[in-house]
């Protein structure tokens, strides 16, 4: 959920509870019956101490129960993917190439290499453009034209992955497959990035390039806000040195919107991270290292969804995959904790 | 006398209202103008038409012609930035920029591309750095904190900031919009001794509120009256033998 959304709720909430209190005010006051007598609120079958007391509790039991939650489900992963923990130690499974169920060899290295790979692609692709976009949309569009283009981007975040992953199937992979691959392989051929040897389109490039159209609307709605969010005082303080637009923006903008700007970018990247449906649809899951992005590659995510319910009586592939997840767990706390860090030492220092 | 910029028939719009209505004025070159008139009467409004930084605003319209010696800034060949370099603004309030303290003075140096040629020179930009903390009266205060971020600093020291910064990229002109408005007495003391110092050189434009002031500072006044100019000329004359009814009445105190 991009910030306009909150501050849309936020705004609809707090008019919401105007039009409340103007309600309590006009309607629900009782009439004094006789002369003389004062207008009083009606009273609560219980106490309102009471009342508040038992709301606050409430409300204090289901805070601690979503806080509790991803805890437990890790705690949970972690009794469940035991078994295989036993036999095979963590660095093991984390560096281990080969991923042979039937053998009982369970190595995660091409997966979460997999994972940063698209992810990865995905970020680099999304992230200038959409870095532009929203500097357009902020510094330079007319608000006409900015209050129509904003809904039409913030349409993309609706819509549903499986449809990304068809369109991914439909456009992105034959694109690469026709165009992108041979074009890179004739001209780009000699860096290993850009080799190819996968003849069919379904590759790390295709994931990235659906992930990265994914999270556009995103890292574009925050990314603008933030934008918007800086003083007009301070850019014309700049521009009355005689500054030129872009200069404002680059030296001044941007970098008192900086903190607000990663964030808008880590939030794209977790969005991009754990992305399961559109990216196993196109990045062809092969489970190996990929060395181009052209090659297929197999994220966490899509190797936990393609094989999860499936073959369960090869020993420990059921804690295998729980594995998995955990290891995808840890990875999106541990992104999340140290973009938390990055962003209020950045925030202390602006 | 000479003049240093001239206003011809301008004319600003918000939108469909209409703040300014065919000023006609003269601002002479050095000592200080002081625009004066009640509030809402269109000064902020007339004084960043001076440096074009008001077409920074939604739906702003301006037409007729400035004039900054000689050449109208309004022209289609005019070049706005370096409009703005000739014609300095500084801003009712502090809006220190998001630096350090001498990078915000530097500022305007390095986006001009001085700095590098005072390289060649020999001369350094510190020195320079110096110079204008000096001149707006902060760099006692600041000396020993150069490289700290510039939100840091007082209300009227940022202020103060804000006016060296304003005066390092040497400006014929600097406008000053309320620039004493934010602060307390000493603060706005201070500006007010600078400003002085400084007309000696530059021509200086003030808004301003207060009649004292106006008084204090004034070698020429402009008055405004609903977005039309009712009388402008040298300070004395306007506050010993105005001419016009309006005028006299906001000077003795019965509108504004
Ligand atoms: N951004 C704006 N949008 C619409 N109208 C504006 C805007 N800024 C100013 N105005 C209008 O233009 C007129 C002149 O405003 P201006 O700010 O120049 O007055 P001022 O003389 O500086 O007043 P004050 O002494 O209160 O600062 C006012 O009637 C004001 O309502
Ligand atoms: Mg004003």
């Amino acid at each position: 959920m991009g910030s306009t959304e909150i501050n849309r709720c936020l705004s609809l909430f707090i008019s919401g509870k105007k039009n409340y209190i103007a309600l309590m005010k006009e309607e629900t006051l009782i009439r004094p019956r006789t002369h003389g007598q004062r207008w009083r609120l009606p009273l609560p079958k219980f106490g309102r101490k009471r009342q508040d007391q038992v709301a606050g509790r409430l409300m204090g039991a289901l805070t601690l129960t979503a806080a509790l939650l991803a805890p437990l489900m890790a705690l949970a992963l972690l009794l469940r993917a035991l078994p295989i923990l036993r036999v095979t130690p963590l660095t093991d499974l984390l560096t281990g190439q080969d991923w042979a169920p039937l053998k009982g060899l369970f190595g995660f290295s091409p997966f979460i290499v997999g994972t940063f790979w698209v992810t990865g692609v995905g970020m680099l692709i999304a992230v200038p453009p959409s870095l532009l976009t929203a500097i357009f949309l902020a510094e330079y569009a007319r608000p006409r034209l900015r209050s129509l283009l904003i809904p039409l981007i913030d349409l993309l975040a609706g819509i549903p992955s499986v449809v990304y992953g068809i369109w991914g199937i439909l456009t992105i992979v034959p694109f690469i497959e026709k165009v992108a691959a041979p074009w890179a392989s004739r001209w780009l051929g000699v860096l290993p990035l850009f080799r190819s040897e996968n003849p069919t389109g379904y590759s790390v490039l295709a994931g990235g390039m659906v992930l990265a159209v994914m999270v556009f609307p995103i890292i574009i709605s925050v990314a603008e806000d933030v934008i918007r969010a800086v003083p007009q005082g301070l850019r014309e303080a700049s521009l009355a040195l005689g500054a030129t637009r872009w200069q404002t923006i680059w030296h001044v903008v941007l970098k008192r919107a900086g903190a607000g700007v990663l964030a808008a970018i880590v939030l794209g990247f977790s969005r991009a991270f754990g992305e399961t449906m559109a990216v196993l649809m196109v990045v062809g899951n092969v489970a190996k290292v990929p060395n181009s992005i052209f090659d297929p590659a197999y994220p966490l995510t899509a190797l936990i969804a393609n094989n999860y319910g499936e073959m369960m009586s090869i020993p420990l592939y059921d804690a295998a995959l729980l594995c998995a997840a955990l290891i995808l767990l840890l990875l999106v706390l541990a992104f999340n904790i140290a973009s938390r860090w990055v962003l209020t030492r950045l925030v202390r220092y602006e | 006398m000479n003049t240093k910029i001239a206003i011809q028939n301008l004319n600003a719009y918000y939108g469909k209202e209409q703040a300014l209505k065919g000023i006609e004025a003269q601002i002479p070159a050095g000592g200080i103008t002081v625009i004066v008139g009640p509030s809402g009467c269109g000064k902020s409004t007339l004084l960043r038409c001076l440096n074009r930084l008001l077409e920074e605003t939604n739906g702003v319209r301006v037409t007729g012609q400035v004039l900054l010696d000689g050449e109208d800034i309004y022209a289609r060949k005019a070049d706005v930035t370096e409009v703005r370099t000739r014609v300095g603004l500084l801003a009712p309030k502090p809006f220190p920029l998001p630096m350090s303290i001498y990078d915000n003075v530097s500022y305007g140096r390095r986006i001009h591309g001085l700095e590098k040629l005072e390289r060649r020179n020999g001369r350094s930009l510190d020195r320079k750095v110096e110079q204008y903390l000096r001149a707006a009266g902060l760099w006692d205060e600041v000396k020993d904190r150069l490289h700290d971020p510039a939100s840091g600093l007082s209300t009227g020291q940022q202020q103060r900031l804000c006016l060296a910064r304003a005066l390092a990229v040497e400006p014929e002109v600097l406008l000053c919009d309320e620039p004493t408005s934010a602060l307390d007495p000493i603060s706005a003391q201070r500006i007010e001794e600078q400003l002085k110092l400084l007309s000696a050189e530059t021509t200086v434009v003030i808004v301003s509120h207060s009649l004292r002031q106006a008084r204090r500072l004034a070698d020429h006044i402009i008055f405004l009256w609903m977005g039309n100019l009712v009388e402008s000329g040298p300070s004395a004359q306007m506050f010993s033998a105005p001419r016009d009814e309006r005028t006299r009445a906001y000077l003795y105190g019965d509108i504004g």
